[in-house]
C-alpha cells in the first residue's frame, strides 16, 4: 500500500502540532481569577459503572473516572485535538504500519515508581489477552494492531501482539493495516498503561481504593459501589503543579428528577437534564442549562433479513416512512433539548466530516409527505390496502414518546397502522438480533470521532448491522475510504446510496444535555466525544 | 417445641434448593444474556468470557458447580456485570444499607402503627378513632414512590433541612427521609390490623369478665387485650420485616442509599447470573427464617397453639 499524501500530512501535523507544546504544561486558570476555597466537582451518574480498570472498562461513566486516574499517550484539549499525554510526540512510517511514540520521563504512577513504554506494552497485550477476557478486547481489533485477532482468539500468545517498548521511553506499534486515525484512539481507556507489579500483587482486587496505583492526575480515594466515588489530587502526577481541583466525586443517583432536585439544592455541580425540561431550566438558569452536540445518532432500522417482512424489502416504502417523519416535531416538540434533526446517518459535527447534501432535507414537510404518499402509493399500499408496521423500541419514556409522534405521523400523513411493542432491554436487544421485528429503534454513538464509526454500520458483515443492509458498493466504498486521500468523497457516496435506498431512518442527532454550576470553569464543551479531564477544570469563587 | 424447630430447619433445605432450580430456570428461559449489548461483542471475545465465567458448560454442571459452591465454600460467584467483584462482595456491601433503614422503618411502623390502631380501638368512634383511621388510610394511599419526592422537595429542596440522598456510613441525616418513607405504609396496614383486632378482642367474653370485676382500664388492656391483639398483628410482621430488611428498590433509587434492592432489580435487568440467585437466596432463607420466628411467637402468645 503506497502512503498517500494526506496521511502523511496528517501524521507531520500531528507531530508538529504535539511537539510545539511538549514539556509545556498549560495553566487553565487564566491570572487574577479567584478560585473558590474549596476545589471540589461533585456530578450525577444514572449507574454504577462495570469496572474501573482500564482493561476492561466499557462505558461513558467509567471512562470519565478512568481517564482522570489514569493518563495514556494523549489527553484532549478543550477542543478535543490531541495534546501530550505520556507521549510526547510520535513518528510514523513510510508505509504508515509503524508508529513510534517517544515518552515523557518525568511521568510516574502514584508510589512513585516511573511510567514507562513498558507499561503500556504490558497493559495493552493484558487488554487483548484471553485469560482477562475483557469485554473491550474488540478496540484493540479495531485498532488494527498486529496480530490483534489472533491474540484475542487465543490462537498465539499475548507477546505477538504488534506493540514492543523499545526503551523506557520508546513505544513501537505495528498495525496490520494503514488507520488514519490511530493516534485519535489513544484516549481510549482500553490503551491506558497499567502497573504489573500492582495488577499481579492483587489480582482482580486491584482496582480497590487503597490497591489501585495509578498515573493519571488523580486516585481513587473511596468508592462505594452504587453510591459513590471519590477521586483526589495524585501528588506524583507529572503535572500536579498545575491541576486545580482537588476532589472530584461521582454520586449515582438512578432518577434524574432526583438528582435535578439534589443539583437545585445546591448537592452537586453537574447533572443531566430530564427529557423535556430543557426549555423551562433553560429560561430559568441561563447560566447553568447547556446542550451541546453528543456524539450518538438516534434512528430507525428496517429488518431486511431474507426471511424477513416482504414489505419493507421495497426501498420505495422505507423511503415513504422516512419522508413522512417530519423530525423538526420530533426535535422541538417531542424532546427539545437542542438535538438536531437527521437526514444523514453520521453525526453531523463528527470532525472532518463534510455533511452530504440530502434532497429531503431541502424539501418542506409538505412536499415530503406528498412525495410519502405517492412513494406508497406506487409500491401498492393505500386506504384499501394499509401498511401495517410492528415497531419495537426499548422501554424509557423518551423512546416511546418519539416512537408515539411518529407512529402518529405515519398514520396521519399515509394511513400506516402501527403497533408499538415496547420492550425491557435485554429482550430488545435478542428480537433485534435475531430478526424478530418490522422497525426497531436503534441508536448509534461514536467510538472515536471520525464518520467510518458510524458508517461501518453499514457494512454487510458487521456484526452490529441489525439491519442486515447488503450493498456491495457500500462495502467497497468502506474499504476504499481506509486509504483514501480524502475519504469524505467516499462517505459522501455511502450517505447518498443510504439517502436513496433508506435501510434505516435517521432521526436525529444526539445533544447533551445537561445542568453545570457556573462556578465550574473550562468544561470542554467544544469536546464532541464529551471527554472531559478533571485536571483542567476549576471552580470559581461565588459572585 | 425443640423438635419442632429442627423439623422446620430441614424442610428449609428443599425448599432452597428448589427455589435455586426454579430460580435459574426462569433466568436462563429469559432471552438475553449478560455479556449482550447494543454492541455485540465479536464471537471470540464472547467465547472467553463465556469460558470464564463456566457459562460454556452444559446447564445441569452449571447448577450443581453453583450449589456445590455455595454449599461448602460459601461462594457465590463473580458478578458477571460488575467485573471486579464478586455476589459475596455485592451483598456484603447492600445489605448493612438495607439492614439499617429496614430495622428503623419496622421499628418505627410496630410501634407507631400499634400505638394508632391500639387508640383507635380503645377509643372507638372519638376524634382520636377518626384522625387514626384518616392518617393510616392517607399513608396507605400515599405509595412510597410518591412520598419520596415529596419529602425531597419539601426537606432537601425548600427547607434544606436534610441531604437528599447517599448513604455517608449511614448517619442519622441521610436515615430520616429512607425510613419515613419505608414505613409509612406499613405503619398504615399495622395500625388497620390492630385496631380491628383489638375491638374484636375487647368485645369478647373474657374482657367483659376482667371489667366486670373492676379491673382498671389500663390493665385490661396491657394484661389481658394486647397479647391476643398481636396475634394477626405477628403473622403480618414476618414477611413485612423480611420485605423491610431486604430492600425497597424505591428507596434505594429515590435516596441513593446503595442498598441491595436496586442491585437486585438491576441485576435481573442485566441478566446478572449469580448476583441474582444470591439475593434470591439471601431473600428466601431469610423468609424461611423469619415465618419460623412467626411460628414460635405463635406459641408463645398463644398457649392453645402447641407444635
Amino acid at each position: 500500500m503506497t502512503m498517500t499524501k494526506r496521511q502523511l500530512m496528517a501524521s507531520t501535523a500531528a507531530v508538529l502540532m504535539l511537539t510545539g507544546t511538549a514539556g509545556f504544561a498549560q495553566n487553565a486558570v487564566p491570572e487574577g481569577t479567584e478560585l473558590a476555597a474549596e476545589q471540589t466537582f461533585i456530578y450525577r451518574v444514572g449507574d454504577e459503572s462495570p469496572s474501573y480498570d482500564p482493561g476492561k472498562v466499557e462505558d461513558v461513566d467509567g471512562a470519565d473516572v478512568v481517564r482522570d486516574l489514569f493518563e495514556g499517550l494523549y489527553n484532549q484539549n478543550e477542543a478535543g485535538e490531541l495534546v501530550p499525554g505520556v507521549a510526547l510526540d510520535h513518528t510514523v512510517s513510510d508505509d504508515n504500519l509503524t508508529y513510534t511514540f517517544n515518552l515523557r520521563d518525568n511521568a510516574k504512577w502514584s508510589n512513585g515508581e516511573p511510567v514507562t513504554a513498558a507499561d503500556f506494552e504490558y497493559a495493552w497485550k493484558r487488554a487483548a489477552s484471553p485469560e482477562l477476557a475483557s469485554p473491550y478486547a474488540w478496540f484493540i481489533e479495531l485498532m488494527s494492531l498486529e496480530n490483534a485477532s489472533a491474540v484475542i482468539a487465543g490462537e498465539m500468545e499475548p507477546d505477538a501482539l504488534g506493540v514492543t517498548a523499545i526503551d523506557d521511553t520508546t513505544l513501537e506499534v505495528r498495525l496490520s493495516q494503514p488507520l488514519p486515525y490511530f493516534p485519535q484512539m489513544l484516549t481510549h481507556g482500553t490503551t491506558f498503561p497499567v502497573l504489573q507489579s500492582n495488577v499481579e500483587e492483587f489480582g482482580s482486587d486491584w482496582t480497590r481504593p487503597g490497591n489501585m496505583v495509578s498515573n493519571g492526575a488523580y486516585v481513587m480515594s473511596e468508592f462505594v459501589p452504587g453510591e459513590r466515588l471519590v477521586r483526589t489530587r495524585n501528588d506524583q502526577y507529572w503535572d500536579n503543579e498545575n491541576t486545580t481541583l482537588d476532589s472530584v466525586t461521582k454520586l449515582v443517583i438512578a432518577d434524574e428528577n432526583v438528582a435535578l432536585t439534589r443539583y437545585l439544592a445546591g448537592e452537586l455541580d453537574r447533572t443531566d437534564v430530564p427529557a423535556g425540561q430543557f426549555p423551562r431550566l433553560s429560561e430559568q438558569y441561563p447560566q447553568q442549562a447547556m446542550s451541546v452536540p453528543e456524539a450518538c445518532s438516534y434512528y430507525y432500522m428496517f429488518n431486511l433479513r431474507d426471511n424477513g417482512p416482504e414489505e419493507f424489502k421495497d426501498p420505495a416504502v422505507r423511503n415513504a416512512l422516512s419522508m413522512a417523519i417530519d423530525r423538526d416535531i420530533i426535535v422541538d416538540a417531542v424532546l427539545a433539548g437542542g438535538q438536531k434533526p437527521a437526514y444523514y446517518f453520521t453525526h453531523w459535527a463528527t470532525a472532518g466530516f463534510e455533511p452530504p447534501t440530502i434532497p429531503m432535507a431541502d424539501m418542506t414537510q409538505e412536499e415530503r409527505n406528498a412525495e410519502a404518499k405517492a412513494l406508497l402509493e406506487s409500491a401498492g399500499f393505500g386506504p384499501d390496502n394499509p401498511l401495517t408496521v410492528d415497531l419495537v423500541y426499548n422501554t424509557s419514556e423518551s423512546h416511546q414518546a418519539v416512537a408515539v409522534a411518529i407512529s402518529q405521523m405515519w398514520k396521519q400523513t399515509l394511513g400506516v397502522e402501527t403497533t408499538l411493542s415496547n420492550q425491557e432491554w435485554q429482550t430488545f436487544l435478542d428480537a433485534r438480533g435475531t430478526g424478530d421485528f418490522d422497525v426497531a429503534r436503534g441508536g448509534w454513538c461514536a467510538d472515536y470521532n471520525e464518520a467510518s464509526t458510524f458508517l461501518d454500520l453499514m457494512q454487510s458483515g458487521s456484526g452490529y448491522n441489525d439491519s442486515k443492509y447488503v450493498n456491495e458498493r457500500v462495502d467497497e466504498l468502506l474499504a476504499t475510504a481506509k486509504t483514501s486521500e480524502d475519504p469524505n468523497v467516499q462517505y459522501t457516496e455511502i450517505e447518498e446510496i443510504i439517502a436513496e435506498e433508506t435501510p434505516v431512518i435517521p432521526i436525529y442527532h444526539y445533544a447533551a444535555v445537561d445542568m453545570l454550576n457556573e462556578q465550574i470553569k473550562n468544561w470542554p464543551v467544544n469536546n464532541f466525544e464529551q471527554n472531559w479531564y478533571s485536571k483542567d477544570l476549576y471552580k470559581v469563587a461565588a459572585e | 417445641m425443640f423438635s419442632f424447630i429442627l423439623r422446620r430447619l430441614a424442610i428449609a433445605v428443599p425448599t432452597l434448593l428448589i427455589l435455586v432450580v426454579l430460580s435459574f430456570i426462569l433466568m436462563y428461559a429469559a432471552p438475553g444474556g449478560p455479556f449482550n449489548s447494543e454492541r455485540p461483542l465479536p464471537a471470540q471475545v464472547l467465547a472467553n468470557i463465556e469460558a470464564k465465567y463456566g457459562l460454556d458448560q452444559p446447564f445441569w454442571k452449571q447448577i450443581v458447580n453453583y450449589v456445590w459452591n455455595v454449599v461448602v465454600h460459601f461462594d457465590f460467584g463473580p458478578s458477571f456485570q460488575y467485573e471486579d467483584r464478586s455476589v459475596n462482595d455485592v451483598i456484603a456491601q447492600g445489605f448493612p444499607v438495607t439492614l439499617t433503614y429496614g430495622f428503623w422503618s419496622f421499628l418505627l411502623a410496630v410501634v407507631v402503627g400499634v400505638g394508632l390502631g391500639a387508640a383507635a380501638a380503645i377509643k372507638q368512634n372519638s376524634w382520636l378513632d377518626y384522625l387514626a383511621v384518616g392518617i393510616s388510610i392517607g399513608a396507605q394511599v400515599l405509595p412510597n414512590f410518591v412520598m419520596a419526592p415529596i419529602l425531597l422537595l419539601i426537606f432537601t429542596l425548600w427547607l434544606g433541612w436534610l441531604p437528599g440522598g447517599g448513604w455517608n456510613g449511614g448517619q442519622w441525616e441521610y436515615l430520616v427521609m429512607p425510613v419515613i418513607a419505608l414505613s409509612t405504609s406499613y405503619m398504615a396496614s399495622i395500625a388497620r390490623i390492630t385496631r380491628s383486632s383489638m375491638l374484636e378482642v375487647l368485645n369478647s367474653n373474657f374482657i367483659r369478665t376482667a371489667k366486670a370485676k373492676g379491673l382498671p382500664m389500663r390493665r385490661v388492656i396491657f394484661k389481658h387485650a394486647l397479647k391476643p391483639t398481636m396475634l394477626p398483628v405477628i403473622s403480618y410482621l414476618g414477611p413485612a420485616f423480611v420485605g423491610m430488611i431486604t430492600g425497597s428498590v424505591i428507596i434505594d433509587i429515590f435516596f441513593s442509599t446503595g442498598g441491595i434492592g436496586v442491585f437486585f432489580v438491576n441485576s435481573a435487568f442485566n441478566r446478572d447470573y449469580s448476583v441474582i440467585m444470591g439475593i434470591t437466596i439471601l431473600v428466601g432463607a431469610l423468609t424461611i427464617l423469619f415465618n419460623l420466628v412467626v411460628d414460635i411467637l405463635y406459641a408463645w402468645i398463644d398457649p392453645k397453639i402447641r407444635y
